[in-house]
């Protein structure tokens, strides 16, 4: 790291739309996730629409020949990464709850969502 | 105001690549600085030399090249992204650089601004 990054600390919020499997983007968007996380910023995930999927227990992918990559969600507490959030809209729109979800999440409502990007520095939205 | 470009889609499949360049084009013939292009998910396709779209049509793979070499804009292209899609330093096009995902969280530590083009 450089001058001009070292000891910058900004809010990066990386915004999760998609379903996990059908395109790359969900798994692209953890491996920014997991870099970023060597760069001692203050990390916060979103998921939102299809992307509370992402997070969704009991996920099997032999069927699609494709990895199932959602344990490192799980993963993401060692990498101090623990500010997870969930639009509540997304989640009832799809019959899920709290409870569905493999990591310990914050329900925040479309209102509430909004509020946070706004606190944000840098919206990462994959 | 220094502005940070993320490219999330492939050229001519899809208008975020022309988009990205339009606004990074305009930012620069406003005075502002575009000190960085990452190129991300189909978007490492943007990078590739042996791209030959018919003649009638725009070069966008020159035309980041051109954009770079004239305004002196950092042209990044993610290493495992590029990989996965089969781009590497021998079919590289002159004016984009292979390296890794920490220069797109440096560019979002150094701009003032981060714009994402793609879906």
């Amino acid at each position: 790291m450089d001058e001009e990054t070292s000891g910058v600390v900004k809010k990066f919020l990386y915004v999760n739309r998609k379903a996990p499997y059908g395109t790359i983007y969900a798994l692209e968007s953890l491996e920014v996730v997991l870099i970023a996380a060597a760069f001692d910023q203050d990390v916060s995930l979103a998921f939102l629409d299809d992307g509370v999927y992402q997070i969704v227990k009991g996920q099997h992918t032999k069927g699609i020949d494709v990895k199932n990559f959602s344990p490192t969600y799980r993963a993401l507490e060692g990498y101090d990464i623990e500010k997870l959030y969930v639009e509540k809209e997304s989640m009832e729109a799809r019959g899920l709850t709290e409870d569905d979800f493999l990591v310990d999440v914050k329900v925040l409502s479309a209102a509430e969502m909004a509020d946070l990007m706004e606190t944000q520095d840098v919206v990462l939205s994959f | 105001m220094k502005f940070g470009i993320l490219v999330n889609e492939g050229p001519y499949t899809h208008q975020a690549s022309d988009t990205a360049y339009q606004f990074a084009k305009a930012a620069l013939e406003k005075g502002h600085k575009i000190h960085r292009v990452f190129f991300y998910h189909d978007g490492v396709n943007n990078s590739t030399r042996l791209t030959e779209p018919p003649q009638d049509d725009r070069n966008i793979v020159q035309r980041w090249q051109k954009l770079a070499a004239d305004h002196k804009v950092d042209l990044v292209v993610c290493v495992a992204a590029a990989l996965r899609r089969g781009i590497k330093e021998e079919n590289l096009a002159e004016g984009f650089r292979i390296s890794g995902l920490g220069q797109l969280i440096e560019s979002g530590i150094q701009a003032d601004r981060l714009v994402t083009f793609g879906d």
